[in-house]
């Protein structure tokens, strides 16, 4: 008989493993159907132990699991705090989500001979990712940002069955990425010249007793870099419009959801805790590199998406101006701050991977990139995406009763706290631009006649109902905002006060 | 002065490796060049950590029977054995899609590329 508790005590080692392994055997395993069921248990396994770690986190508090049973600073540990149990359950969560969705998405949009590979593909996305959020090892950070990242890639490129340009638009992400890892890896090298220790708990310890020192700067601006390329923070972004663009539905729902969020939470960890103590340095790098990098990001981002006619990019740049609000929150350097942007990375990837599934359930049935004239009177076509869609947008716009409404009133409120007037105005105003965007759907979707009605098909239960789903959790926690606030409050206080 | 500088000359070939892979990555055109370059660039950090792991006069960390053997820190070695892996899987990755784009463009120049794409975008 198994004994229960080795099971339980190994669960932050095996929601990272268990993908890991399912990712060969859906390769192997050749018919797509199975291949996706999987998928799907991978996923729903990996839920099953986040939601379980973080009901033990909150309630007997941190986890500290060592790989092989080696002590750090030495071995490599695995953390799961109040931080990472809220992110790993996003995850996880948007991953079962994004995995029911995929089945019937990707048969319509890949070559038929990559339908199973393709699980393969995306459970080492997943395991990445869940990686990248618990390690506590700053080498083996950099070992499953490629994992997700090199996956990620091949995910993108897979598009190309509709489009060739979604080659080119993964090469441009390989590309942009893998120097972005590289800068993380000079960094960490930087760091360990100093420290001579790998573990970020340990790093951040001896890093306090330095000041002043110009590898430890050096290497903290490396670090960074390389994480602004990971999660798409302006002038650094160029690679993610283009990805989502050309990827497949269910990919960009996966990458929006997921792998920019978890790159966001690792820059935040890192500028909360290795950051932190070099003060004047610590200034810089947020007033003066992050705050203006966000407010551009901000701006350019609606602006573009004002302009744009293809759905696709429209919210990709949509996604930019969102990674702007997120990373307001966190130059802020407050703990309320980064609560904020806590709130908002749960709330923006709910948000955005419902308007991609949308955005996908269309295409399916157009059979081509989507432009804004497509969406004519498609309540009458396809009413229930056209409602979940409409929520959704109208949560992206942060209009009352849904969950853009809550990240944006505590994103305020804590520039309010801070009294940064100037950040305010700028948030509200754009606030009010995101219309430009979000109305031009809204307005096409209701108010104007289809050109083709010939296209009335019976809506696929299958793809609709993640989204139709996820519309529901953008008025429900919207209305009963508590789980969300709390576990980011939570997480803003773990790593806000570094409770080692 | 002199002395300080070529004491520490293998990190002043690191930072040329380094700028020059980075360059190639920035200023050319064909891709893989391109791809060339980025495999130079992360070459340079593999030989930054094997620098930073030598101990001067030491000898590999192998258990000789001696005490007070002094060896070089092995970690480092171990550490650029998985970005080596990381860096392989990278330039395959990127070496197979390049593949695929001159099958679906006929070219592999980025400008010309740039400008297909253009045309696609304007359809």
């Amino acid at each position: 008989m198994i004994d229960f508790s080795v099971f339980q005590n190994s669960l932050p080692a095996l929601q990272v493993v268990v993908p890991l392994l399912l990712a060969p055997v859906a390769v192997l395993v050749t018919i797509p159907f199975l291949s996706w069921l999987i998928a799907l248990f991978g996923s729903i396994f990996c839920l099953y132990s986040s939601v379980s770690l973080f009901l033990l986190v909150s309630e007997f508090g941190k986890i500290n699991y060592y790989m092989g049973g080696w002590l750090p600073p030495y071995g490599i540990e695995y953390i799961i705090d109040d931080a990472s149990a809220f992110m790993i359950v996003l995850i996880s969560l948007m991953g079962v989500f994004a995995t029911t969705y995929a089945y019937q998405s990707l048969k319509n949009e890949i070559n038929k001979k990559s339908q199973s590979k393709v699980y393969g593909m995306w459970l080492l996305a997943l395991g990445g990712l869940l990686g990248l959020v618990t390690t506590g090892d700053a080498f083996n950070l950099f070992v499953f940002l490629e994992i997700s990242s090199l996956s990620s890639v091949t995910l993108v490129a897979l598009g190309s069955k509709n489009d060739k340009r979604a080659l080119t638009a993964a090469f441009n992400y390989l590309l942009i990425g893998a120097v972005g890892a590289t800068f993380y890896v000079i960094g960490v090298g930087l760091l360990y010249s100093i420290t001579g220790t790998l573990n970020i708990a340990d790093l951040t310890l001896k890093l306090s007793e330095l000041t002043n020192n110009n590898s430890m700067k050096a290497g903290i601006s490396f670090i960074i870099i390389g994480l602004m390329v990971k999660a798409a923070i302006f002038p650094l972004h160029i690679w993610l419009p283009a990805a989502y663009t050309f990827a497949p539905s269910a990919v960009a729902v996966l990458l929006t959801a997921t792998a920019t969020k978890a790159a966001l939470y690792v820059l935040s960890r890192i500028l909360f805790t290795l950051l932190f103590n070099a003060d004047e340095f610590t200034v810089i790098i947020l007033q003066w590199i992050l705050l203006p990098a966000s407010i551009v990001a901000i701006v350019f981002g609606t602006i573009r998406a004002i302009f744009e006619k293809d759905i696709k990019k429209l919210l990709a740049f949509s996604s930019l101006s969102q990674i702007g609000y997120i990373t307001i929150g966190l130059t802020l350097g407050t703990a309320s701050g980064i609560m904020a942007s806590f709130i908002h990375i749960a709330n923006h990837s709910m948000m955005k991977a419902a308007l991609f599934m949308g955005v996908g359930a269309i295409s399916i049935k157009f059979n081509q990139s989507i432009k804004l004239d497509n969406l004519k009177g498609l309540y009458q076509i396809m009413p229930i995406t056209s409602i979940s869609l409409t929520i959704v947008i109208l949560s992206l716009l942060g209009i009352p009763l849904t969950i853009g409404f809550v990240s944006k009133v505590y994103l305020l409120k804590a520039v309010f706290n801070h009294g940064n007037w100037p950040i305010l105005f700028i948030i509200v105003v754009t606030s009010f631009l995101a219309l430009g965007y979000a109305w031009k759907m809204i307005e096409n979707i209701w108010m104007k006649q289809p050109d083709n009605m010939n296209l009335l098909v019976k809506e696929d239960p299958k793809i609709y109902f993640p989204l139709f789903v996820l519309a529901i959790f953008n008025i429900l926690f919207g209305i009963f905002a508590y789980p969300i606030v709390n576990s980011a409050f939570k997480a803003s206080n773990a790593i806000f006060w570094k409770v080692i | 002065m002199i002395h300080g500088i070529l004491g520490i000359w293998n990190y002043w070939i690191v930072i040329i490796l380094m700028m020059t892979g980075l360059f190639i990555v920035i200023s050319r055109h064909n891709l893989v060049k391109k791809m060339v370059g980025l495999t130079i660039f992360q070459t340079s950090v593999f030989l930054f950590y094997i620098s930073l792991g030598k101990v001067q006069g030491g000898t590999a960390p192998i258990l000789t029977g001696y005490k007070n053997t002094l060896y070089s820190n092995p970690l480092p070695h171990v550490l650029i054995l998985t970005a080596i892996v990381v860096g392989v899987a990278t330039t395959a990755l990127g070496l197979a899609l390049i593949l695929r784009i001159k099958n679906e463009y006929g070219t592999i120049e980025e400008n010309e590329i740039a400008s297909l794409n253009t045309e696609e975008n304007s359809k």
